[in-house]
């Protein structure tokens, strides 16, 4: 584990796909910029080096290369009073183009319907490494929060010397600012009356302390979902631009394939545009529909070495780990006291393996790019979490500047860790290119079932040790594969050995919500329910016993409350619980399940989770994230699961992978604690992560049947 | 290739294409109406439902050809202009959408359920919604705009006031 993992920012090895990215960066040329805004107030922050290595997540950076001053966020309050924020964040469904509002629309007293948000395009906001890692609260809603107050500060300024009046005594509300005392009272835009004044924000920024929020801290719908319920929204996929042409590519029968043979005789009487470049195979044509037969029209042959399937899956990967990665060094080792030696002493000594598939996101819109070129100069709208990063994919692959690359990003058909890429984006750049012509690719499911990446598969294995009071003395764990976010305990072990192995996967793996935390929670919240019935201790007992942290014990407690722990159970019925700390934020998940022990049924009847994440920004936009990550959740614990075999997906189709959907879905009851004294932090993925654990100790709890395995039930108990 | 003759939203419009063509496509690429959404293309999520003489139909699995001359709505037919319907107003009052992917088939089969079945139970809305897919999971939030929808729906009929 790094060192700095307790910083919240680690390095998290499992995103695999991030480490193609190209490293090249160039600056914004501010004075355009400045220009291109007009008059009005202009308020830039500038990040601190340090907080732009946590950003970026450190270690990512090259060793040796210094990190400049850069700016991270952008304000403008225009001549018509109303204020653009530019950010280089992007909304995926998350909700932080409400909640951000919010926190510009608290600091500058100002209605939210008068704020902009200026999200993820290349020219237009600044440098951000991606959306992702749950990093938008902790770090961007502070900034921007800062910038805003930066504004205020001068509107107020203005408003003084304009009036002549003791700063001190001006009020700003609704969009005004007011003299109680000469009764005078004006809006932004009158204050600047046409100038156009530049402020860089300072470090000892006063912001307006939770306590006091009267906009931040509130429920807050979506403040755009007009556009949403109307249809009206243009996602990636839904892009168009005169004269454009839709393409798609040729793929081949599997994966790590080479293209052997190509006939494209019949595809060429088509009047479509085809390339062929390497590997790489696709057309144009002006109708999609024209696409799809011209691509089908194609004779290729493609040769693979034969590919393992996931029933070899875990040996393998146990099996496989890669060549120069020494778990006792860079960082993925983390030894105190003598595991050895404690667990040689200890009361009880429980070891055991745990498991989770490859699954996949299965983002509703699938990944889509409309590509534009002029002369050299590219412009590309998609859908990813990383605008700036296939800023840099796509300068790669064309050998062109970055500062001849425009990525936009309209808000998306959301993401979950796995668009972090720019497939689509280099594809129809690609086709674009040839055709000299926009082109638009849009996946189909079975290609961004195929062609994305997965979350990783992993094989846990756990030994814990504990003496028959119930204190746990041991904690030993090996994970391979699946990552380390979350690996480490948070409950008080004395002696620890962990580690983290990384293999060379079978299957093309990345980010997803959560990141390892959810394996690693399920394997660590499992064994502590294991060794909790070692030592005849009821579950939540244990757990409090070994665990100090008052914010973890505070969700379990709240959590334990409203589910009603210790009430009496029904035949079949059984409770469970699962949580931990991730994201710098605090879960406790309580699970009531129902197993019909003639059909092997398991029914989840009801899920409490209690969470706690600092000051809340927007209750209902949290609640709904955690709704979401337990609903989502549901997937992964019981079905989800990607069959694969000698290089191909065999359960690419909606049809054959099941995600949750109305019917599975239990009561949900959500617990929020507000700590208005600790700083907000993110929420998308950290509730994730205690709901697959409370599961499978709930399903112990009803038949007495451990399993280890997610996908707990893909085909009820009795198969299991 | 045929000349395919459409009521989309109320107003005619006339198509060249293969009448294999999806209905889905069509809308998208032939008339610009991107409201409903590719999710599947096999009629697995329902973020394609669009109203077919007021019935809840997967425009991905509809071919163009069969729906000439029947009536067709799409999420962007439902509002009279500025006035949502009170399905669209009551996903945004529950907050029931996330990234939003899913909303507009969400909306057009909660349309053809009310029309079928103004009132329907919890298990009804279940049963029935069970074919779209929202994956950032706010099913829970969705079933209570349903809810709420039946009941303006209802308190709005019993004024003489539904349309």
């Amino acid at each position: 584990m790094s060192a700095k993992s307790n910083s919240g920012a680690p390095f998290e090895p499992e995103r695999y796909e991030l480490r193609a990215a190209a490293p090249y960066r160039f600056d914004l040329d501010r004075r355009d910029f400045f220009k291109f805004l007009g008059a009005g107030v202009i308020v830039v922050s500038v990040l601190k080096p340090v907080i732009a290595a946590q950003e970026s997540g450190g270690g990512r950076r090259r060793s040796g290369e210094s990190l400049p001053e850069e700016i991270d966020a952008w304000l403008h309050v225009g001549n018509n009073g109303r204020v653009t924020v530019y950010t280089g964040k992007v909304e995926v469904g998350q909700n932080i183009r409400t909640s951000l509002s919010q926190a510009v629309a608290e600091e500058l007293q100002l209605p939210i319907e008068k704020i902009e948000l200026v999200m993820g395009d290349t020219q237009l906001t600044p440098f951000d490494m991606g959306t992702f890692g749950s990093r938008t609260t902790p770090t961007m809603n502070p900034q921007l929060r800062k910038v805003a107050a930066a504004a205020r500060e001068v509107l107020l300024g203005l408003a003084a010397s304009q009036w002549q009046s003791e700063r001190q005594q001006l009020r700003l509300a609704d969009g005004k600012v007011t003299d109680p005392k000469s009764n005078r009272s004006e809006g932004y835009a009158a204050l600047l009356k046409g100038q156009q004044i530049t402020k860089t924000i300072s470090a000892d920024q006063t912001l307006i302390p939770a306590t006091n929020w009267q906009i931040a801290g509130r429920p807050q719908r979506k403040v755009d979902g007009v556009d949403f319920v109307t249809g009206r929204h243009r996602y990636p996929s839904d892009q168009k631009s005169p004269e454009m042409l839709y393409g798609k590519v040729l793929r081949p029968d599997t994966f790590n394939a080479t293209l052997t043979s190509l006939d494209t005789q019949k595809a060429e009487q088509m009047g479509v545009t085809i390339v062929h470049d390497g590997n790489f195979v696709g057309v144009a044509a002006k109708t999609s529909q024209l696409a799809d037969d011209a691509i089908a029209a194609i004779r290729a042959e493609w040769k693979s070495d034969p590919q393992i399937s996931n029933k070899e899956l875990f040996d393998y990967l146990r099996k496989d780990v890669g060549p120069g990665k020494d778990p006792s060094g860079d960082g993925d080792h983390f030894e105190t006291g003598n595991v050895d030696q404690a667990l040689t002493s200890a009361d009880h000594k429980l070891q055991a393996t745990y498991t989770v598939q490859y699954i996949a996101h299965v983002p509703l819109e699938p990944r889509a790019a409309l590509a534009k070129w002029d002369g050299d100069r590219l412009t590309v709208w998609t859908g990813t979490q990383r605008p700036f990063g296939v800023r840099g994919q796509l300068a790669e692959a064309f050998r062109i500047p970055e500062d001849h690359v425009r990525v936009l990003m309209p808000d998306m058909g959301s993401g979950y860790g796995g668009k972090h890429t720019g497939e689509t984006a280099i594809e129809a750049a690609r086709l674009a290119r040839a055709a000299k012509r926009p082109v638009k690719v849009v996946w189909t499911r079975e290609e961004e079932f195929t062609w994305a990446y997965f979350r990783p598969a992993g094989v846990i294995d756990v030994t814990g040790g504990v003496r028959n009071d119930g204190t746990i003395t041991a904690w030993e764990c090996h994970n391979y594969n699946s990552g380390s976010a979350g690996i480490r305990p948070y409950y008080e072990i004395p002696n620890q050995r962990i580690v983290f192995h990384e293999v060379n996967s079978p299957l093309r793996q990345g980010s997803y919500r959560a990141l390892a935390a959810t394996a690693n929670h399920f394997a660590r919240e499992s064994h502590i329910d294991e060794l909790a019935h070692a030592v005849k201790m009821d579950p939540l007992e244990f757990r409090l016993k070994n665990l100090k942290n008052e914010r973890l014990r505070a969700v379990f407690e709240a959590a334990a409350r409203q589910f009603g722990w210790g009430k009496a159970k029904t035949t079949g019925q059984g409770f469970g619980m699962g949580g931990g700390y991730e994201k710098l934020g605090n879960i406790a998940t309580f699970a009531e399940v129902n197993v019909d022990k003639q059909s092997g049924d398991v029914k989840i009847v009801r899920v409490v989770s209690a969470f706690e994440c600092g000051a809340i920004v927007n209750p209902d936009g949290l609640r709904n994230q955690i709704e979401g990550s337990n609903v989502q959740g549901l997937g992964g614990a019981l079905f989800e699961a990607i069959e694969f075999e000698n290089g191909r997906i065999l359960n690419g189709h909606l049809s054959q992978y099941r995600v949750p959907r109305f019917r599975d879905v239990p009561v949900i009851e959500t617990v929020l604690l507000d700590r208005k004294d600790i700083p907000s932090v993110g929420a998308g993925e950290c509730p994730l992560i205690g709901l697959a654990p409370a599961i499978a100790n709930a399903i112990f709890d009803a038949t007495g049947v451990r399993l280890r395995a997610l996908p707990l039930v893909p085909n009820g108990l009795k198969a299991a | 290739m045929a000349t395919i003759r459409l009521s989309v939203n109320e107003k005619p419009h006339s198509v060249e294409t293969d009448p294999q063509t999806s209905l889905l496509t069509v809308l998208r690429e032939y008339l610009d109406l991107t409201g409903s959404k590719y999710g599947c293309g096999e009629g697995q999520c329902g973020a394609c439902t669009v109203l077919i003489d007021g019935k809840a139909q997967r425009s991905c699995i509809t071919r163009v050809g069969s729906v000439s001359g029947r009536q067709i709505t799409t999420i962007e037919g439902l509002a009279h202009g500025d006035q949502l319907h009170a399905v669209q107003q009551a996903f945004l009052d529950e907050g029931a959408m996330q990234c939003g992917y899913c909303t507009s088939g969400m909306i057009m089969s909660a349309v053809g359920l009310l029309r079928r079945n103004p009132a329907p139970s919890e298990k009804q809305i279940i049963d029935f919604m069970d074919g779209n897919i929202c994956r950032c999971g706010t099913y829970p939030r969705i079933v209570r705009a349903i809810q709420r929808a039946a009941k303006t729906s209802e308190s709005a009929s019993a004024k003489g006031a539904s349309r």
